[in-house]
């Protein structure tokens, strides 16, 4: 008897509808993305009912945490650059190109302008190690927070400014930050929250 | 794998027939990379941008002596923001001659809120059914914030003033801003707390001294 003959099937499939597929999602998820941006510090912000969401570009963003560390974040590279430079020069400390550069590379940054060298030089690493989150001094005595705050609304007018803080942040921290950036006129803020559900009953 | 293999079967005629190339490409690596490329960006985006909550204060010099006392003591609530996650409140301001009753109370949806409602039911009620008008589509979006804020700005609602204490936190603040969100409180402001205050909050606590 011949044997029947199963005709042997191609395991194959056709990759190009798949691709496709891949391809349309990496495009929608590359468009609506917005990196998380790498924050020295992790902060639990407190919720509330507020719905406004942060505008898209332009912010400067105040990260406060529990111990009163005060953080200073620009979110365009090329204010970042103008900023340092002008603090620099505010504390007679000049930064080469290369620091400058390395500079628009950080988020977000916490260092006295003193210490800036030096941070600049650490590998990447061990900036974002925890000894390195040492914050600006934002005290009476030696406010350079107010300087970068300055600076950086000089360099750019159309600045929104944030606060991002954590929930456990003693109200006396809050209340000196606020004061500085009274002193500045820095007079409309937005503060950076989680939703909430409520109901009002 | 994907590719066709076509096979040379016209062997009949005299003419030589060049090979057919299969145009055919293997897309399986290229799948591949989509799905990484995919799998990177799912998992460095945020989609959720977070929330805000706008506050704007006076400047500097604008505040004035007489401005900051023409708040009527019959409208005035004073809200204290102690320590430990405390919260007080009076009605009236200090300059009565008398004391004004201190009264602890908390965060909850049965504390502060409730009382605030009470007092500002009119405004409440008010925006309620500017809310119910606005489902049923009967404002426009526009007319919405405009009245809404016409409400809110009311002249009989009370006047908060939100003291801090220093050993309140922030998360204390942003509650008790929000309670103003949602009690619909226009006129509120956020003052520096006086040693009267905490005299006051120290009485509560401490009644032997």
């Amino acid at each position: 008897m011949p044997k029947v003959k199963v005709p042997r099937k191609s395991t194959t499939v056709d990759m190009t509808a798949m691709c496709d597929v891949a391809f349309l999602l990496l495009t929608f998820f590359m468009l609506t993305s917005n990196f998380v941006a790498k924050e020295p510090i992790v902060v639990a912000v407190p919720s509330s009912i507020s719905e406004i969401k942060i505008p898209e570009r332009d912010i400067v963003t105040v990260l406060i945490d529990k111990e009163g560390k005060v953080f200073f974040g620009l979110d365009a590279q090329k204010d970042r650059v103008e900023v340092l430079d002008n603090v620099g020069k505010a504390y007679s400390i000049s930064f080469s190109e290369k620091e400058l550069n390395e500079f628009s590379k950080i988020g977000m940054s916490g260092v006295p302008i003193e210490k800036m060298k030096a941070y600049l030089a650490l590998s990447s690493e061990l900036r974002d190690s925890k000894e390195a989150a040492i914050g600006i001094p934002a005290d009476s005595l030696n406010n350079q927070f107010k300087v970068w705050m300055k600076t950086a609304r000089q360099v750019n007018r159309n600045l929104r400014l944030a606060i991002k803080s954590d929930q456990a942040t003693p109200y006396k921290v809050i209340k000196d930050v606020m004061g500085t950036l009274q002193d500045i006129d820095e007079n409309r803020y937005n503060l950076i929250t989680s939703l909430e559900q409520v109901s009002t009953k | 794998m994907a590719e066709m293999q076509v096979e040379d079967k016209g062997k009949k005629g005299g003419k030589p027939k060049t090979k057919k190339q299969s145009t055919r490409v293997d897309l399986t690596p290229m799948v591949d990379l989509g799905f990484l490329l995919i799998t990177f960006f799912m998992l460095t985006t945020s989609m959720l941008k977070p929330q805000t909550m706008e506050i704007s204060v006076p400047s500097k010099d604008k505040v004035q002596e007489e401005d900051q006392n023409k708040v009527k003591a019959s409208q005035a609530i004073t809200v204290l923001l102690g320590k430990e996650d405390k919260l007080y409140y009076f009605f009236g301001t200090e300059e009565n001659g008398i004391d004004p009753e201190l009264i602890e109370t908390d965060y909850s949806s049965e504390g502060i809120r409730k009382m605030l409602i009470q007092k500002n039911y009119d405004v409440m009620k008010q925006v309620e059914e500017l809310k119910a008008d606005k489902a049923n589509k009967k404002v426009s979006e526009a007319d919405y914030t405009k009245k809404l804020a016409e409400y809110r700005a009311s002249k009989t609602a009370p006047i908060i003033m939100i003291k801090a204490s220093d050993e309140s936190n922030y998360k204390n603040l942003v509650d008790i801003l929000d309670e103003m969100q949602i009690c619909n409180i226009g006129r509120y402001a956020i003052v520096d707390i006086t040693p009267y205050d905490l005299g006051l909050i120290d009485k509560k606590t401490n009644p032997a001294n």
